[in-house]
């Protein structure tokens, strides 16, 4: 069973359409990544698939069901999400706990003092954070809070939108690890959306190139791996990623 | 070779509630018309040694420096009347993000008419074809439109351009580019990267390069300093930036990941060893 | 350990810890500024005087002697006697409960009110948004004090339709303020996050809206306060408000103003109070708006 499939998704802004015809299957377990340029889409796709862009039309479906264009709590149990910004993923004036706390509460799942410290556990966070505010965490303990928080309804399919690129590179190698043995912990599918080719080599297993709203490509890891991508905007992307500087204009 | 630039234990501390915490302790460095990197991590300084050369750092921040030399004039004793005339004039600054750097209700070309008459008298006519040619030079092909549009009607690339364009009219001696282009697409990156190199190099300029990107700066670099926790760790040549002795920059250097990444785990900085936090 | 350190603790080990070392970083914050010190007694002088008014008052508040009218202060009368022959001191002091009362209520009435409105307005946007804030603009566009006017005279003169009055004068402002904040807390990632997990729109709002909008509430509450305490008065003063023999320091100034130019202190010590209270209210305001700013937390 695929773990998302998309068919001839059209996704739209208010009067503008900033997604084209996408057809997409990913397998149940696997790691997939959308790169692109801003602009190509690739966000939207994975709100559209969480319910943040109701405006589709088209086929979603999560793990052989079909979802509908809202947010839907049977969904909210199988489909979490992680955001780009750890500053803003958090809210301020809430302790740790309560913020792990939260999906149970709304979801009507006891026993939360108990799963909010396996969480913390599980994500490498000291028990002694559980009861801090946010400001008092650094960017890349943020993150592991909002990983912890997209896990606690213990998803099949985590949404990961840019996870890493606003966190420094030391910190970006901890949330990596991090990222590849929860999957493997848990047998987690992602949904990796990001600009950025080594983190999806290290990552994920295949790959679409996005361009203006429209899948170019998509390819094994493999090939990323070996430089063999087929698109020539693909190779542009690889090159500008290698530093190739003049190649790429 | 007389430096351009040279800067002798510059600290910067900020007052907090346990006291004044110094985030640039003690750094020294001298530059010439190179080009000069500066890395580190959030928090490692970096950004704050290049305000304290524009003497943009202000209350309750408090900057000392044993020298703080811009060709020959003591950039300490400088009163913030003489700072404007040298700062856009012959220090200039790129900053981050062009949407929040440029005037939302200003033109492109009326913003950079500002920046060249702010500091130089010149007719209407030739200050049109300044503008023009400026910003032909970092390659925005019909700059006659570009230059009438508003800054939101521009991309974020072409944002970042007109910035370069606004600093660089002035012909200043010293270019200080923070984070130029982390708020930019990678294929974007390289092209603003390219003209900011093309035209230091042309102009035989100074720049120090703000980044936290390890090998964007070796590439547009001649000379690296690696800063962690308000502290130079390392000063090395760009090419020699894969021989970096310092446990540190190794350390940054191995937690990147590669386009053809074969590791099965990213090695881990243990920060306990540097960092007090 | 001692109950600061456990306050300051770093890593608390409970909810409650955590929410206590919050208010009291705010609270230690606030003792920095010596302005806002100064409103907060003054605050809490008001309170206590309200509290106690029967043992400080040295005479009955609204007793009257008329061998003793209009005695300028001495000794035996801190601030003179009134027309009557009453205490003005004793009726200041009582009159420090009725102005608790209003501004109390008041706040109680119209803050909640209008966070509530606001807040639905900005998030679910739309119609909603248009017909609550087109309802909120009408009130916010009439002249409060002759809207509490016309509500007062509407409902009768007296202390209770004042209050009624003033509150209803007052939420249009913050819910105003609240669809302001809320349009921009909206679209926060924490606030997708908690949809994401299924949260309706009552939760949403009300435990993850409102807590952020509350602060800057509390700020523009207590700025108000001066106001309400003054649109009280005014109430009070063209006689719509407190009704005689209520010792309301607004209807005490009117009934002084017949003596103003000869017995100057009958009008100008209930004058001082409230001048004194204004003051205090600001002050506090100022020093909570740089203390709460959401933006300024988190050094």
């Amino acid at each position: 069973m695929n773990a998302i499939s998309l068919n001839n998704l059209d996704i739209s802004y208010g009067d503008s359409k900033v997604v084209h015809g996408v057809t997409l299957d990913i397998a149940e377990g696997e790691s997939f990544a959308l790169v692109g340029e801003s602009g190509s889409g690739k966000s939207t796709i994975l709100r559209a698939i969480a319910g943040l862009a109701p405006d589709w039309t088209g086929e979603i479906s999560v793990l052989g069901k079909a979802r509908t264009h809202g947010i839907e709590r049977a969904v909210a149990r199988q489909v979490q999400m992680v955001f780009q910004d750890p500053y803003g993923s958090l809210h301020p004036r809430k302790t740790i706990d309560a913020a792990l706390s939260e999906p149970l509460a709304i979801n009507g799942i006891g026993n939360r003092g108990e799963r909010v410290e396996t969480m913390l556990k599980a994500v490498g966070l000291d028990q002694r954070f559980r009861f801090r505010f946010p400001h008092q965490l650094s960017g890349g303990q943020r993150q592991r809070v909002a990983i912890a928080r997209a896990l606690m309804l213990e998803p099949k399919v985590l949404l990961l939108d840019e996870p890493t690129s606003a966190l420094d590179v030391s910190v970006q190698a901890e949330i990596l690890n991090l990222l590849k043995r929860l999957r493997r912990e848990q047998g987690l599918t992602y949904l990796l959306v990001t600009h950025n080719l080594p983190v999806v080599s290290f990552l994920c297993d295949r790959l679409a190139v996005m361009r203006h709203g429209r899948i170019v490509e998509v390819a094994d890891v493999a090939q990323l791996k070996s430089g063999q991508l087929a698109e020539a905007y693909s190779m542009e992307l690889l090159a500008a990623t290698e530093g190739h500087a003049g190649a790429a204009a | 070779m007389s430096a351009l630039l040279s800067v002798e234990n510059l600290r910067v501390s900020f007052p907090t509630h346990r006291g004044r915490v110094e985030v640039v302790k003690g750094v020294s460095f001298e530059l010439g018309r190179e080009r000069l990197g500066i890395v580190g991590e959030s928090g490692s300084g970096k950004s704050m040694t290049g305000r304290s050369i524009l003497k943009l750092i202000h209350k309750p921040g408090l900057v000392t420096a044993d020298r703080m030399e811009f060709d020959g004039v003591d950039l300490r004793s400088q009163s913030e009347k003489q700072m404007r005339a040298i700062r856009g004039a012959r220090i200039s600054m790129v900053m981050q993000d062009p949407k929040f750097s440029l005037n939302p209700v200003m033109t492109v070309g009326e913003q950079i008419a500002e920046a060249l008459v702010t500091h130089e008298k010149l007719p209407r006519r030739e200050v049109n074809e300044r503008i023009l040619a400026m910003l032909e030079a970092v390659r925005i092909n019909d700059p006659t439109r570009v230059a009438g549009l508003y800054p939101h009607e521009v991309s974020g690339g072409m944002g970042q351009r007109v910035m370069i364009a606004m600093m660089l009219i002035p012909s200043p001696e010293l270019l200080i580019a923070d984070e130029p282009t982390s708020a930019l697409d990678v294929s974007v990156q390289a092209q603003v990267l390219d003209i900011i190199d093309d035209l230091v190099t042309t102009k035989g300029m100074g720049l120090i390069l703000i980044s936290h990107d390890l090998n964007l700066v070796s590439r547009y670099c001649d000379r690296i300093l690696v800063m962690n926790s308000g502290v130079v760790v390392e000063e090395c040549a760009a090419g020699q930036l894969e021989r970096a002795t310092h446990p540190y920059t190794r350390g940054l250097l191995a937690a990147m990941p590669v386009l053809n990444e074969q590791r099965e785990e990213l090695p881990v900085l243990d920060r306990t060893q540097w960092a007090g936090t | 350990m001692s109950t600061r350190d456990w306050l300051l603790e770093d890593s608390p080990t409970s909810r409650w810890q955590a929410n206590a070392g919050r208010a009291y970083r705010v609270f230690t914050a606030l003792l920095r500024n010596p302005l806002s010190v100064l409103g907060g007694v003054i605050i809490l002088v008001l309170i206590l005087t309200a509290i106690f008014a029967p043992w400080i008052a040295p005479y009955s508040a609204t007793g009257q002697s008329l061998g003793n009218r209009l005695l300028s202060p001495s000794g035996e009368h801190w601030m003179g006697t009134d027309e009557l022959g009453r205490d003005i001191f004793s009726r200041v002091i009582y009159g420090s409960q009725i102005t608790l009362t209003i501004v109390g209520l008041v706040a109680l009435i119209s803050a909640p009110l209008g966070l509530l409105v606001g807040a639905i307005a900005g998030y679910f946007g739309g119609w909603t948004d248009r017909v609550l804030m087109g309802f909120t603009d009408i009130f916010l566009s009439m002249p409060k004090l002759i809207l509490a006017l016309a509500f007062v005279a509407a409902l009768g003169p007296g202390i209770n339709n004042a209050i009624i009055a003033i509150a209803i004068t007052s939420w249009p402002a913050y819910a105003r303020i609240a669809r302001a904040e809320t349009l921009t807390i909206r679209n926060a990632e924490f606030i997708q996050a908690v949809q994401l997990q299924g949260a309706n729109p009552v939760r949403v709002i009300v435990q993850h809206i409102l807590p952020l909008c509350t602060s800057s509430m509390i700020v523009r509450v207590t700025l108000d306060m001066a106001g309400v305490i003054l649109t009280a008065a005014g109430l009070g003063f063209i006689g719509l408000g407190a009704q005689p023999p209520l010792p309301e320091w607004g209807a005490m100034i009117s009934r002084g103003r017949t003596f103003i130019l000869d017995q100057w202190w009958v009008a100008t010590m209930p004058g001082f109070a409230i001048i004194i209270v204004s003051l205090g209210f600001c002050f506090l305001g100022d020093g909570l708006r740089d203390v709460l700013d959401p933006k300024s937390e988190g050094k």
